[in-house]
């Protein structure tokens, strides 16, 4: 039960972070010079003691060394629905920003890039966990079909590589490449990294599956029948660890979040003009902006909501099976 | 016995010589180098960045670079360090320490609160007290230490319980004073990295410790008229403990992971911030004696969890040995 109701919201995660463009009320780049770290903007929804039309007071900086801001009462600015491709937004834009959770240190709008970033950070765990599968069965499959010293290499391998903590590993490895790098070779460089440190999670639990699956009468059948290696292996013994795969890929994409929440927030990540979960964390990288701006760690409780979600979705049967049986 | 724990001696050597080589060589392969950092800030010229060069000899080609550096490894000397200008061995030991220290706190922490919890939890299954606790693991386990310490951060400085970064307030402490100051910044960070893993403890071992009392001896304990409370703490509660030690070798490595972020977070003088400046500075002898110390503290975090594996459940270590004989 609480597993489908999780289920379900996950897919409205996802489908926030694919329609993100008309949900954000402003672009993700967009800059308020006047809004610096603004707070949010309350909606207001009673006028005069009636009800009415969703409307904000827009703030006003009233001193721009301390940033401190004072609500506009004198103004309304009402909320426009459906207009311009966008869910929300309001009409007085460039001059009073309509802005949900507050405002970043450019004056950008944390919703807004928490929503768009959602796309890239939910897309860099999606295909980071998919590479992973794939590795991980390629090496998993191998290991466990031809036993032998295949086996004793690539699992002792995969152990070490489970093994050594992960973030020192992905940390050192990304900072051996250039520091500085287009956007889209960045994010491909995380990918590549995050498969590479998911794969053993996943190989280190195919692999007794197939080499349990080799012995069962079937899989002999199958051979005798004159099934290649390469059929027996995808078409029979494989299929067997899929339930198993696909927790554990489950399981990966909100660690794959967290570490690009993590990369980005040291600087190792993605670069800023790219909204993602970490680089909107970066703002909150000192202690004082994080005790006087609460509105940035936005990004950290989206990793918490997901992480839950996932958890509760995966089951916790499931959940305490895939920490014991990994290893 | 002896000759198991020297096999493993010899083998975590080779582990720590080769993953600090290992970093060794990719930083060196890595764009930039640490003459740069130290000397080409200030906008020096060629000449001056070539001598800075030759005098901390990164001119010299890899293999006799990382030769040079194994050769010192091997007598337990790792060097200088070219960016905090002192020896690795005592700079990395110092913040090795302050690591191992979050470290084996958190640990600890963790089982003390998951431990009992998962007791609640096993033994009255359907009491409001243990779908409690089963709900706060949940929530605990889905709050990573990254996220945590930020919350954490805000929390402590919004209401001064707790001062809100480093490990001490600063200025001249020794002694007890000191030991006081550290203790009051050890919370933060220890929270952050412990509550998760108390979640994940917690359900482990509460299903371990279930799936124990359903075994055919514990009815023959209860036939017998041995009291549960005996049964439980004597005999179940033992072998409950399998999983918990089974994953506390990873448990290790995701709390040194853990730490890194959390150290990054709260300005922790640990190994994960003194790594993380390496990197950046490509300090090669620094970055090789960070991996080598972090291999270090992996290894005896893997072999605490082993002891604790054979001391759950001896039949392990009576198989290990009977296949070690037979192997023999």
């Amino acid at each position: 039960m609480t597993s489908r109701a999780a289920a379900v919201l996950l897919g409205l995660v996802a489908l926030a972070a694919v329609f993100a463009g008309v949900i954000a009320p402003h672009d993700a780049n967009a800059r308020f010079g006047d809004s610096v770290n603004a707070p949010p903007t309350p909606i207001r929804i009673v006028a005069d003691g009636h009800l009415t039309r969703p409307y904000f007071h827009p703030w006003r900086l009233a001193d721009r060394l301390e940033t401190r801001y004072d609500e506009d009462t004198s103004t309304r600015v009402p909320l426009t629905f459906f207009a311009g491709g966008r869910l929300v937004s309001d009409p007085g834009e460039p001059k009073t920003p309509f802005l949900l959770l507050g405002g970043d240190s450019a004056g950008r709008d944390v919703f807004a890039r928490l929503v768009i970033g959602a796309r890239v950070s939910l897309g860099i765990a999606l295909v980071a966990s998919v590479a992973s599968v794939a590795l991980g069965l390629l090496v998993g499959g191998l290991a466990g079909a031809r036993g032998g010293w295949i086996d004793a290499v690539l699992m002792r391998l995969s152990d070490v590589v489970a093994v050594l903590p992960a973030i020192y590993l992905v940390v050192t490895l990304r900072s051996a490449l250039p520091l500085v790098l287009p956007a889209g070779a960045t994010i491909a460089i995380l990918v590549v990294l995050l498969s590479i440190v998911g794969a053993p999670w996943i190989a280190r639990g195919v692999r007794p599956i197939v080499a349990a699956e080799r012995q069962t009468g079937y899989a002999e059948a199958a051979r005798a029948a004159g099934a290649s290696p390469w059929r027996l292996l995808w078409r029979h013994l494989l299929p067997a660890s899929f339930g198993f795969v696909a927790r554990q890929a489950s399981l990966l994409v909100p660690a794959f979040v967290l570490a690009e929440a993590t990369l980005s927030f040291i600087g190792l990540g993605l670069p800023d003009t790219v909204p993602s979960w970490g680089t909107s964390l970066q703002d909150a990288s000192t202690l004082g902006s994080i005790a006087l701006y609460p509105w940035l760690l936005a990004p950290a409780v989206a990793v918490f909501v997901l992480t839950l979600l996932v958890n509760l979705a995966v089951g916790e049967d499931a959940l305490a099976t895939a920490a014991t049986e990994a290893p | 016995m002896t000759r198991y724990l020297l096999r493993r001696l010899a083998g975590t050597c080779l582990l720590v010589l080769a993953v600090s080589s290992a970093a060794f060589v990719v930083t060196r392969l890595a764009p930039g180098d640490v003459a740069q950092a130290n000397v080409g800030l200030g906008g020096a010229s060629q000449e001056e960045l070539a001598r800075a060069r030759h005098e901390a000899g990164l001119d010299r080609p890899l293999v006799v670079q990382w030769a040079g550096w194994l050769s010192g490894a091997v007598r337990l000397d790792f060097g200088r360090s070219l960016l905090y200008r002192r020896p690795v061995a005592s700079l990395v030991g110092e913040r090795a320490a302050n690591t191992a220290l979050l470290a084996t706190v958190s640990l600890a922490l963790a089982l003390a609160l998951g431990l009992p919890a998962a007791f609640v939890t096993a033994t009255r299954p359907r009491s409001i007290a243990a779908r409690a606790v089963g709900v706060l693991s949940l929530v605990l386990i889905s709050v990573p230490p990254f996220v945590g310490s930020l919350v954490l951060v805000l929390v402590a400085s919004r209401t001064a319980w707790l001062p809100a970064g480093g490990m001490t307030s600063g200025g001249d402490l020794n002694g007890l004073p000191w030991l006081l100051d550290v203790l009051r910044h050890l919370p933060l960070p220890v929270l952050a990295l412990a509550l998760p893993l108390a979640g994940t403890f917690e359900r482990l071992q509460a299903q371990a410790l279930a799936s124990a009392l359903s075994e055919p001896w514990v009815s023959a304990a209860r036939a017998r008229g041995i009291p549960e409370s005996f049964v439980l703490r004597r005999h179940a509660w033992r072998l409950a403990l399998k999983p918990v030690a089974a994953i506390g070798g990873l448990a290790f490595g995701a709390l040194l992971s853990g730490s890194f972020v959390v150290e990054m977070v709260t300005a922790w003088p640990g190994l994960g911030r003194l790594t993380y400046d390496a990197l950046m500075h490509r300090d090669l002898t620094l970055v090789a004696g960070c991996a080598a110390a972090g291999t270090v503290l992996l290894a005896v975090g893997l072999f605490a969890a082993d002891a604790l594996i054979a001391w759950s459940d001896p039949r392990v270590v009576h198989d290990e040995e009977q296949a070690e004989g037979a192997a023999a």
